[in-house]
């Protein structure tokens, strides 16, 4: 069956080798290869790259919903950060008595905030599944819910979108104040290990980095299923002509509303995969602009491809990452004239120039 | 030690006034200062009835000064300097104290603690001082001095004082003072032994904003040994106070609102035009805002003597900054981008990002100070419980001449008939001859003027940074879809109702919370009525 998926996704097929020679190489190029080697590849680039393909996983979630379902989230940031927030909750506990105020019940931040007690949203964070449970569930019940509303009430197009915004702008307001019991400004840092493995230490980046790229083809691999599958061409009808396939007999609202939440899931574990390698998470992930620096990504590689929105996320980022450490002023002149661009010129993405040209050849 | 030649000298002074006073004493009784000199000399004694004499002395004096050496000898702020002897002002200051001349307000340097002796005063003194003081305030030539008086003696009014008030209720014109007098003598009165007395100073206190007036009234309430007719009326005076009490609370928290909502409906109006008429996202909205602002402190630079005026240039100024710069974002992008709202929105983005960074590199990323123009602090007070701050009514009354000016310029003019046609049925439009992609751009333009506009007015209540913008722009489209897209009034009553009802929460939820229970609540609202809270009707509509 899943030779039968890539038959027509030869693009897909190039990504998922990539990922596979990633996930061959690049534990023996920064292990095995001795530091002066110039082959080697050090720990932060391993990092870095662990990143990008976070931000991959959060480009498909984000393809899924607008790409296939015709959903513009700009806030699909919060999915990722509340994420984020899961993970980095068990993180914390796993701090334990290593913390500066050396209290083995309660996280810096609450002892210096004089808390007595743990809330009880913080509990059962001690257990690596309950936190995994929760990467999922909460981005996914905020989805359901807010979905359910929106869609039911046919909430379309723009309006969806700047609900999507507020709702994102919202959280941030919320996880800012200190008396959410997330850390407030600071947010959660300092992270010690993760299962017992130091979050310092190569090895555990290594790791870190070989799940995330797993995980990316994992999250690849379903949606494509999703996408090419009966549910994934109603999806598609439904983005192109949404009063026809309601009158067709499709409930539209069901639909979207499963792929909404199955996207911020998907955002969800991004998040969870992101906090461990840069080892904080802050409430300015819930930033409005964050969430539609995203949407630059997928429009840029091309939305409705999934793969071109996984390209767009990691070369976005990588020129990001250049540009900021040479040319720190000229980052948003160049991320602006980007959205400005392609907008314009290059409505398909990247991936819509890729295939125009392998058209007219 | 540089005090010591002007003391010297001043001492010198002295000596030579005083003997002028000894050899020319007519010439010297007509000199004010010399005989203040002269009332001022028996303070430095040890004899308090001397130091009663004097006291009633220099208020007889119709000097300048005598007024503040009344109030310095009761404050303990007098003293005389131990080397020569004569009357001294002293000011404590971080580095020691400062010393000026009792009479002439000569400033006399610094002295150490040790070279000082206060003028020591007793009770007896600070109760005819304290009279001495409210009496020559009440005969102060200023009603709103008269008044101040009034109600600083309102505290502790003893006998004498209230025979003062009395006096002064016969001869006073000015109906402020009077009900001062008034309130301050019912104050007085319910202490009194007469039960008639006291009912009448009740009847007189009903529903009084005068603070005292409240906790005595509390007070007679609580006591034990009040009659129980007294305490039934003082418990009904006293609802009527705190219902007044309330319902001006009341009128300050929605005049609050009203200030705030009328920063929103600033922010929000430009792109009522843009996004209610037009129906393109601008995401760049935010940093037209922030364009104005900037303009306005450019224009206060390139105008520092006039910062008073500055405002009237910064508005028109403001406009023509950002109608330019949004005519330039219509024909560059926006235009190519028709019927394509989401592609709309991420392409503005991008100009967004660009403008604000462009403001980075010219004006630093650094927040700038714009000036407030004098006129604009200070405060109407109504009473002690309602004041309506100057600023804040300023801002509501611009965001209505704003809006006015608005709904003139789309109901009267051409170009409003234009843009309204062109909304309304572009193909039809264009068929009758209205040059539609010309009416898009001056819309468009009309809608970042305003944006400039209401930067100009946010410069005097916010930071003036790169990330101004950014601030207001999730605010304005809430208030916009709030309100119903398409419809002015509907944004108008959206951000003063939303303005109004986050002022209300303040003050239970806290101000971070009250913005999120109201963004959450239009988020649930949109849900409920997707179209806002006036939705345009028609076939339009669907398109």
């Amino acid at each position: 069956m899943l030779m039968r998926l890539f038959d027509s996704d030869r693009a897909g097929s190039v990504m998922l080798t990539l990922l596979a020679l990633l996930i061959a190489v690049v534990p023996v190029a920064n292990l095995l290869v001795p530091p002066e080697s110039s082959l080697h590849l050090s720990t932060y680039t391993v990092t870095l790259l662990g990143k990008y393909l976070c931000y991959a996983i959060l480009a498909i979630a984000l393809d899924l919903v607008w790409g296939y379902c015709g959903v513009l989230s700009l806030g699909h940031g919060a999915f990722f950060a509340l994420g984020g927030y899961a993970m980095g909750m068990y993180l914390m506990r796993q701090i334990g008595e290593r913390g500066v105020y050396g209290n083995p019940e309660l996280p810096d931040f609450m002892v210096f905030l004089d808390w007595q007690a743990l809330p009880w949203y913080w509990q059962g964070f001690d257990h690596f599944w309950f936190a995994l449970v929760m990467v999922a569930l909460v981005p996914g019940l905020l989805a359901f819910v807010f979905g359910w509303l929106a869609f039911r009430s046919r909430v379309t197009g723009v309006y969806l979108s700047i609900i999507t915004q507020a709702l994102t702008y919202a959280l941030m307001l919320a996880f800012f104040r200190n008396e959410m019991g997330f850390g407030g400004n600071n947010g959660l840092t300092d992270f010690k290990d993760l299962l017992g493995f130091d979050l310092q230490a190569g090895s555990t980046r290594v790791a870190l980095f070989v799940v995330s790229a797993v995980s990316l083809a994992v999250v690849y691999v379903s949606c494509r299923a999703i996408v090419n599958s009966r549910l994934g061409r109603a999806v598609v009808a439904i983005r192109d002509a949404e009063d026809r396939a309601r009158f067709l007999g499709y409930r539209v609202h069901y639909f979207k509303l499963w792929v909404f939440t199955f996207s911020a899931v998907l955002a969800g574990i991004a998040g969870a995969l992101y906090v461990p390698q840069v080892g904080i998470i802050n409430p300015s992930e819930f930033q409005p602009l964050n969430s539609i620096e995203l949407v630059i990504w997928v429009a840029i590689g091309g939305r409705g491809t999934l793969w071109g929105a996984a390209g767009g996320a990691v070369l976005v980022n990588y020129a990001k990452t250049s540009f900021t450490a040479v040319l720190p002023e000229v980052w948003l002149f160049a991320l602006g004239g980007l959205f400005i661009v392609s907008t314009l010129l290059l409505p398909r993405g990247l991936a819509g120039l890729f295939k125009r040209s392998k058209d007219a050849s | 030690m540089d005090y010591r030649p002007v003391i010297v000298m001043r001492m010198f002074t002295l000596l030579v006034l005083v003997s002028l006073w000894v050899a020319v004493p007519v010439s010297a009784a007509d000199d004010p200062d010399v005989s203040f000199a002269s009332v001022l000399a028996p303070l430095n004694t040890r004899d308090f009835e001397a130091k009663s004499r004097a006291i009633a002395a220099i208020s007889e004096l119709k000097h300048e000064r005598a007024g503040i050496v009344l109030q310095a000898l009761l404050d303990g702020s007098l003293s005389s300097a131990k080397s020569t002897k004569r009357i001294v002002l002293v000011r404590e200051i971080e580095t020691g104290y400062e010393v000026e001349d009792a009479v002439t307000a000569a400033p006399l340097g610094m002295l150490k603690r040790t070279e000082l002796k206060r003028v020591s005063v007793n009770n007896k003194l600070r109760r005819q001082l304290r009279e001495l003081i409210a009496h020559r305030a009440l005969g102060a030539n200023d009603p709103v001095a008269r008044r101040k008086a009034v109600e600083a003696m309102t505290d502790a009014l003893d006998a004498t004082g209230r025979a003062l008030l009395i006096k002064l209720r016969s001869t006073e014109s000015d109906d402020d003072v009077l009900h001062a007098v008034d309130i301050a003598l019912a104050i007085a009165d319910l202490e009194s032994s007469s039960t008639e007395e006291r009912n009448d100073a009740i009847d007189t206190l009903h529903g009084s904003l005068n603070p005292l007036a409240r906790g005595r009234l509390a007070a007679l309430v609580a006591a034990d040994d009040t009659a129980d007719d007294t305490r039934r009326a003082a418990a009904s005076a006293l609802t009527a106070i705190e219902q007044r009490v309330a319902f001006f609370e009341f009128l300050q928290v929605i005049f609050f609102g009203l200030s705030l909502g009328s920063v929103l409906v600033l922010a929000a109006i430009g792109l009522a035009i843009t996004f209610g008429v037009m129906g393109v996202i601008n995401m760049a909205h935010g940093e037209l805002i922030m364009l104005g602002a900037y303009t306005t402190y450019v224009v206060q630079l390139l105008m520092p003597q006039h910062i008073d005026w500055s405002l009237l240039v910064a508005v028109p100024a403001a406009f023509m900054v950002a109608a330019l710069v949004g005519i330039a974002i219509e024909r560059g992008v926006i235009r190519f981008l028709y019927g394509r709202p989401l592609e709309t929105l991420l392409a503005t983005f991008g100009v967004s990002l660009v403008l604000q960074q462009a403001v980075r590199s010219i004006f630093s990323p650094l927040n700038r100070s714009v000036s407030t123009p004098s006129w604009m602090s200070g405060s109407i007070e109504i009473n002690s419980v309602l004041s309506l701050t100057y600023n804040r009514l300023t801002i509501i009354i611009f965001t209505l001449v704003v809006f006015a000016a608005l709904m003139a310029v789309l109901r009267y003019s051409r170009l409003g008939l234009e843009v309204r046609a062109v909304a309304q049925n572009r193909a039809m439009a264009r068929a009758v001859g209205v040059r539609g992609s010309w009416v898009d751009a001056m819309t468009f333009g009309l809608g970042a003027g305003v944006a400039g506009v209401a930067g100009v007015a946010l410069s005097q209540l916010t930071n003036v940074g790169p990330n101004l913008g950014q601030a207001y722009i999730v605010d304005s489209f809430m208030v916009v879809v709030f309100g119903g897209v398409g419809n002015l009034w509907g944004t108008l009553i959206a951000g003063m109702g939303l303005g109004v009802a986050n002022k209300f929460l303040e003050p239970s939820a806290g101000a971070v919370m009250a913005k999120i229970v109201v963004l959450v609540f239009i988020i649930v609202f949109i849900q409920k009525r997707p179209r806002g809270m006036f939705p345009q009707r028609g076939r339009a509509v669907e398109n």
